[in-house]
């Protein structure tokens, strides 16, 4: 905790869609600099906790705190503190890798130089493409331009789902170098994931959620792939 | 730096427009047809024409507009881009801000371009009207891409859009279809604009009605 808030604080979260339960009763907490992994089966509401977190999703119920701001009060605030790795990549396809930075630099409020968005192109590979337009780019490259507007943007909180998907192993290592860099630099991370091995490799804390509710919450320490393996299939039925 | 997010949104608009060339083919093949339709409907008859030219010109408009404008947000449905833009910080209407200026240039190229048809076409003389047409031209291309954007937002998540649309739009711009097809009317009977002031000031009401409430409920509609 810093000054007295979790960068991440969720408590009593409940999510409905008419009779459908998606979220039931989800409370959980993340340090400024820790990482928690989220793991679990299709379904199970990770991809919707994300989004509520992210303000994207109104709750039915229950308190969400970020970054010390309160979502029903303060969702535009957090929003500066947010960066979300969704799905969707949020990329322009006819603008090049560079514009797209440019854009989202200047929607998000940013005071960036071409010399930034170059940077942080090369952060993640892209240095020699930043001129070419995102519909030529393969999957993995639109994951690492994507990964590159956090890049850009510092946020306190990273919101991550799937972050590795699409990425070869080139990839996968650039990222986690970077994920390392951001808890470093006192960032939360808060990781959907259903690669064990490269989730519990960025985790402080892993936690499982099945069918809308935390089943399970364990410190990383002593757990290894094969205990994470046999914790996740205990709770959530699923191989 | 509210200027600076809504000229993003525009050059952001223009650039990918540009590139793909996805509408701009469309609707000017489109205002084309048009033309020709009008055509068989009213035949050679010039005087005829020239009595319903008012009326055929913004009718040329509100159909090629309607199919420019119900696309505004389609492009951001691709890769989820309306998520990125509901998560950008700070005063959503900049990016309305940013939508209707792409559609006012839009509509302002399909006028010249309408303009330029029945000119060709029909062989009406245009030089002494064109001041004051382009003056009612750009009253009617704001509001109408004013309250199009906003009903374009409303619809882009919804299954029917491409129906929906046109059902929302086309009863709220009644006022400024008429105050539009009077004006010009008025226009080229006397050749002066201060004969359609009452229809000049009826223009730029509905403007302002609908810029102002464009600007003040886009927030909700982005995030709903």
């Amino acid at each position: 905790m810093v000054n007295g808030h979790w960068a991440i604080e969720a408590q009593g979260l409940w999510k409905e869609y008419g009779s459908t339960r998606v979220l039931q009763d989800v409370s959980l907490t993340v340090a400024p600099g820790e990482g928690l992994v989220l793991l679990g089966p299709n379904g199970a509401g990770k991809t919707t906790l994300l989004k509520i977190l992210a303000t994207l999703i109104r709750p039915t119920a229950g308190l969400v705190r970020i970054a010390g701001y309160e979502l029903r009060r303060d969702a535009d605030a957090i929003r500066r503190h947010v960066g979300l790795l969704a799905h969707g990549s949020y990329l322009y396809e006819d603008l090049t890798a560079v514009e797209n930075l440019q854009f989202f630099a200047t929607l998000h409020g940013l005071a960036v130089r071409k010399g930034d968005l170059l940077r942080a192109l090369g952060d993640v590979d892209l240095g020699g493409d930043a001129d070419q337009r995102v519909r030529e780019f393969s999957l993995g490259m639109k994951r690492r331009l994507a990964f590159a507007r956090l890049g850009l943007q510092r946020p306190r909180v990273l919101l991550l789902d799937e972050p590795f998907a699409g990425l070869d192993q080139q990839g996968i290592k650039r990222v986690e170098d970077s994920l390392t860099a951001f808890k470093e630099e006192g960032a939360a991370v808060l990781m959907v994931t259903h690669n064990l091995g490269h989730g519990l490799a960025m985790a402080d804390r892993v936690a499982i959620l099945a069918a809308g509710r935390v089943a399970v919450e364990r410190n990383r320490h002593g757990l290894d792939p094969e205990a994470l393996s046999a914790l996740y299939t205990t709770h959530t039925g699923d191989r | 730096m509210y200027l600076r997010r809504a000229w993003a949104v525009f050059w952001k608009d223009s650039l990918v427009e540009r590139r793909s060339k996805e509408m701009a083919n469309g609707l000017f093949f489109f205002a084309f047809l048009l033309l020709f339709l009008f055509h068989f409907a009213l035949g050679p008859d010039r005087a005829r024409i020239e009595m319903a030219f008012p009326g055929l010109l913004w009718l040329g408009f509100l159909l090629t507009g309607l199919l420019g404008l119900g696309r505004t947000f389609l492009g951001e449905r691709e890769n989820d881009c309306l998520e990125g833009l509901v998560l950008a910080p700070g005063d959503k209407s900049a990016i309305y801000l940013g939508k209707v200026a792409g559609g006012v240039v839009l509509m302002l190229l399909l006028q010249v371009f309408l303009l330029l048809l029945f000119t060709v076409f029909y062989n009406l003389e245009m030089r002494k009207v064109l001041p004051g047409l382009a003056f009612v031209g750009a009253l009617g291309a704001i509001g109408f891409a004013a309250v199009g954007s906003l009903f374009a937002a409303i619809t882009a998540q919804v299954r029917a859009r491409e129906l929906l649309f046109p059902l929302l739009l086309l009863p709220v711009v009644i006022p400024l279809l008429l105050g539009a097809v009077a004006a010009t009317g008025e226009l080229v009977q006397s050749h002066s604009l201060s004969a359609a002031r009452h229809w000049l000031a009826l223009l730029a009401g509905a403007d302002l009605i609908y810029l102002t409430t464009g600007l003040l409920t886009f927030e909700f509609i982005l995030e709903a």
